[in-house]
């Protein structure tokens, strides 16, 4: 059994997956159940000046019957007294000693950080989170990612929050931004300890088109909120990712945004988190999600030989590149199975539609010299059973692979190797070699 | 997976599986329906209280081998109740889907999925962790659902267990007697090699009270589990009850299933008595082979028969014929040839084979022959509720010996005695003993 347990700049936690700061870790009570059902840790709610929430206050996309595909909260920051939090995080980090308790913050004024610091501290808990990022109501006051878009604004907010504290400060960062280096780096040169990201994307979910207000609605309007959910998972690995190649960010990472699944976690750490972090699928589904969380790592890890999370850790990122350093000799073709096909067609018409036309289906003809392993064996199949078995001309497709995406049956269209040994050669060394003039791509 | 020793040819072979093995696709997508309810209807419903929709879930994140833990763990047999398990009145019949009139998740088609995709890995072994030995030693009498998952449960804790049987083959009913359309024998043998991967012996041919006494079978070991099931088909006193083309139904079941000479050669016209489900298994089996023309005689109504009405439909589809109020009174025959069974009522139904499914003796005698074990006016053995203890310290049982009706009921009996058998013997059971999963887990 592979070791779970990590240590995330001086954070020990038994398991790598903690909880976000959102609904869940309202409560010392919600937090020390999700402790019992086996977190790690987690962040709490954020700290800071209470406020009031508006009702209702989420939105959601459904995909084909798939309920919170994306979700999307117009909630502020906690709304419970301080004093209420301080006790609770004081009662939960003294009764579950060995996880990690995190206590997200934001206030305004450097004598605001220096006391809520202070107060944090005395509780016990591990380490303090410094919400730069919520996307909404409040900016407005001048804090959350209003603080997080502006790196020397950063800089100094962290700073202050660094020289107050004696234990490790985690700053969250938000993805509203254009380039997610600039805030991770100030926060590294303000002393930051680790960071976490994604906050929530800056959105709108849709439009009530009766009411005419956008979602979610509250009485007759709405406003924009933050994104979250499955949905956000892509963006949230490349900032990640991007980060954690990044020779100054010299600090770890707690990879947040869309995370519901074992592998969904392992691809953060693949790509260079340390820790990961939980919001909407544990509002969706229940702290009980945790048990395959760990479970499913925990057997994934085996199944490679690894011993622990750190040996996983940053394990892709060394296959992410620039662009200009793909091998350009690399080439692969689709292979329809005849005997999965069910003949939609869906392949054939995106081909045509939107690539080279390469997927046909029944006896057309096959352009002089080109190569369609599968025709005679598709041809025979459709003939045979009045499927719309389709093949793929070889050698007109360009490997882009889009067939193999919108394909419904598992296993049926499959990317074959077909590069024959050509050597290795990018475009950056196209560029050098001269045979390509260097300019714009992508 | 394994070599079989069973021979080709039988007629059991011709019978299609009514619900084949998910492919990838197919389970991950019918996982993906399942809601994973919070305090989830269909744990309540199964026997053995798997936890549903969390192994549902791992098949959804693609961990197979927790999934298939989380079900072994608490169901040592859960390959073969996947595949033999009523699902429509157990779990399935308790999905929320079902208050929504939508089709409930097919929980017997995702737990076979998790656990013969294990199986067929060679990893199945290596699920569940075993405790070292400590020394002691069980007996089970008959190698049934019930027998083999105390014995497992059992063996994994460092038990010596050892099933005896009088069949050469392991599995009970499992090989015996369920629908060939539901698994054939060969499933249930592959389910045993499992079982004999966490340590479980078997000692085939064996006939227990005969071949070894009662007497010795207690002072070789530290426990005795009964799990013989029932005895023979009850068979009707009629006239031309005796001789051919009369047939008891779990006899003639077998045959069907392990017997390669067993044919149907002749038969075109079947006659089951009987309003069980054995009736009703044994009326499909008939009709699915291809003998022409199947009747169900039941002597009641339909609303008293205990088979199950979604079994019955199905043998109607299949062209089975029911008929109601249905009372055999005698055999007709010429020259000693069957040719049709008359009613009281003076019906007559021409046939040349009468597969007769009116209930099984109980093995009373063999309980017997163990001191203090008690048995009620049906023969069965008087055991209690909580842990299958009998009146004799040393002997538990459990099972269709004790009343019970299905593989998966057999299975939990086995469990419950398990856990009684440990605590009984002192053995440290593991917090994280599989013994412990599911259902009743009161701490040994
Ligand atoms: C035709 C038929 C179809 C069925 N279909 C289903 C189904 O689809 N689903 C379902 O859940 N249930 C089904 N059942 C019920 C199910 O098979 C039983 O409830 C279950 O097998 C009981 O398990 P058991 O371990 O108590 O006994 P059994 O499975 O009956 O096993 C008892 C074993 O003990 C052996 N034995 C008996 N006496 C001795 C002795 N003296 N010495 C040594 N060995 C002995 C027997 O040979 C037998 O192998 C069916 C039953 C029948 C008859
Ligand atoms: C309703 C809601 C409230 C949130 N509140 C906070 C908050 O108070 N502080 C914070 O740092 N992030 C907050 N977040 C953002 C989450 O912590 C997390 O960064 C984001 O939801 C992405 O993760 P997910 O895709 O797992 O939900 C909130 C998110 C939601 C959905
Ligand atoms: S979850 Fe539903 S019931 Fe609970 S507070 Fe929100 S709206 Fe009300």
């Amino acid at each position: 059994m592979a070791d779970l347990s990590i240590d995330f700049a001086g954070i020990k936690s038994p398991n790598p997956f903690w909880l976000a700061s959102a609904p869940p870790t309202n409560t010392g009570e919600q937090i020390m159940r999700a402790f019992d059902a086996g977190w790690g840790g987690a962040v709490w709610k954020t700290l800071g000046e209470p406020v009031v929430d508006t009702s209702s206050r989420f939105g959601a996309i459904e995909v084909g019957g798939q309920r919170m595909v994306g979700f999307n909260n117009i909630e502020l920051i906690t709304d419970r007294p301080l004093e209420v939090n301080l006790r609770e995080i004081r009662e939960a980090k003294r009764r579950y000693p060995r996880h990690a308790v995190i206590v997200s913050l934001m206030v305004e004024t450097q004598d605001d950080w220096r006391t809520i610091i202070q107060q944090v501290e005395d509780t016990g808990a591990d380490a303090l989170e410094l919400n730069f990022g919520c996307p909404h109501g409040m900016c407005e006051r001048g804090m959350g990612s209003a603080v997080g878009q502006e790196p020397e604004v950063l800089k100094t907010v962290a700073g202050w929050a660094v020289e107050s504290a004696s234990i490790p400060v985690l700053v969250k960062l938000t993805p509203n931004i254009g380039d997610i280096l600039e805030p991770g780096v100030a926060a590294v040169e303000a002393g930051a300890h680790g960071l976490s990201l994604i906050n929530t994307i800056k959105s709108i979910t849709g439009v009530d088109l009766d009411r005419m207000v956008p979602y979610p609605v509250v009485g007759e309007r709405s406003t924009n909120g933050g994104y979250c959910g499955p949905a956000v998972k892509p963006i949230a690995l490349h900032m990640v990712a991007a980060l954690a190649r990044d020779p100054r960010v010299t600090i770890p990472i707690s990879g947040i945004g869309g995370i519901s699944t074992w592998r969904d976690a392992a691809e953060f750490i693949a790509l260079g988190a340390s820790s990961v972090q939980v919001c909407t699928a544990v509002m969706h589904r229940g702290f009980r999600i945790v048990e395959d969380l760990c479970d499913g790592l925990s057997h994934f890890l085996d199944s490679k030989g690894m011993r622990s999370v750190a040996e996983l850790r940053g394990k892709a990122l060394g296959a992410y590149v620039e662009w200009g350093d793909l091998d350009l000799s690399y080439k692969v073709s689709a292979h329809v199975d005849p005997a999965k096909c069910i003949g939609c067609e869906l392949c054939l018409v995106a081909c045509r539609d939107a690539s080279v036309d390469a997927i046909h289906t029944g006896p057309v003809p096959l352009a002089a010299g080109h190569v369609a392993a599968t025709r005679d064996q598709a041809i025979a199949r459709a003939a045979g059973s009045g499927v719309h078995v389709t093949w793929v001309d070889e050698t007109a497709c360009t490997g882009c692979n889009l067939c193999s995406h919108l394909c419904p049956v598992p296993g049926c269209i499959t990317m074959k190797d077909v590069t024959g040994g050509k050597p290795f050669e990018s475009w950056n060394d196209r560029i050098a070699k001269g045979t390509h003039k260097a300019g714009h791509h992508g | 997976m394994s070599a079989t020793p069973l021979p080709q040819g039988r007629l059991e072979q011709q019978l299609e599986d009514g619900k084949p093995l998910y492919t990838e696709g197919e389970a991950v997508a019918e996982a993906h329906r399942c809601l994973f309810c919070h305090d989830a209807p269909c744990i309540t419903a199964c026997p053995t209280g798997i936890d549903i929709p969390r192994f549902i879930r791992k098949i959804g994140t693609g961990n197979l081998r927790g999934s298939a833990q989380t079900i072994l763990s608490a169901n040592l047999l859960g390959y073969s109740c996947a595949r033999v398990c009523p699902v429509e009145v157990l779990c399935a019949g308790a999905c929320v889907y079902n208050a929504w009139e939508r089709t409930p998740i097919a929980i017997g088609r995702l737990q076979r999925y998790a656990t013969e995709t294990l199986f067929a890995q060679g990893e199945a072994g290596t699920l569940l962790p075993r405790a070292a030995a400590n020394g002691k030693r069980i007996a089970c009498v008959g190698a049934g659902p019930a027998s083999l998952a105390a014995a497992g449960y059992l063996a994994l804790e460092g038990c010596e267990a050892t099933v005896f049987d009088r069949n050469p083959l392991p599995g009970g009913l499992n090989t015996t007697g369920v629908a060939p359309y539901k698994m054939p024998a060969e499933g249930s043998l592959r389910e045993f090699e499992f079982l004999a991967s966490l340590g479980v012996r078997f000692e085939g041919g064996v006939e227990v009270g005969r071949d070894v006494p009662a007497a010795k079978l207690l002072a070789d070991h530290d426990a005795v589990f009964l799990g013989p099931g029932l005895g023979g088909d009850t068979t009707l006193a009629i006239p031309g009850a005796e001789g051919a083309g009369v047939q008891g139904a779990t006899a003639w079941i077998e045959r069907m299933k392990l017997d390669p000479t067993a044919s149907l050669a002749g038969v075109t016209r079947a006659i089951v008595v009987g309003g069980g489900n054995t009736a009703i298994d044994a009326a499909r089996e008939l009709a699915q082979l291809g003998v022409a023309e199947v009747s169900l005689l039941y002597r009641r109504t339909q609303a008293d028969m205990s088979g199950y009405a979604h079994e019955l439909e199905a043998a109607r589809a299949e062209g089975v014929r029911f008929v109601e109020r249905a009372v055999p009174a005698a055999f007709v025959r010429e020259n000693s040839v069957l040719k049709a069974l008359r009613l009281s009522d003076g019906r007559e139904f021409p046939c040349e084979l009468v597969v007769l499914a009116i209930g099984q003796a109980s093995l009373a005698a063999l309980a017997q022959a163990f001191p203090d074990v008690a048995t009620d006016a049906k023969g069965r053995i008087v055991v209690d509720a909580e842990t299958g203890a009998t009146g004799n310290a040393k002997v538990w049982a459990g099972g269709d010996a004790t009343g019970g009706e299905l593989v998966v009921t057999g299975v939990q009996d086995g469990k419950r005695a398990a856990r009684a058998i440990a605590k009984a013997l002192g053995i440290p059971v593991r917090d994280d003993a599989p013994m412990l999963a599911g259902h009743g887990t009161v701490r040994t």
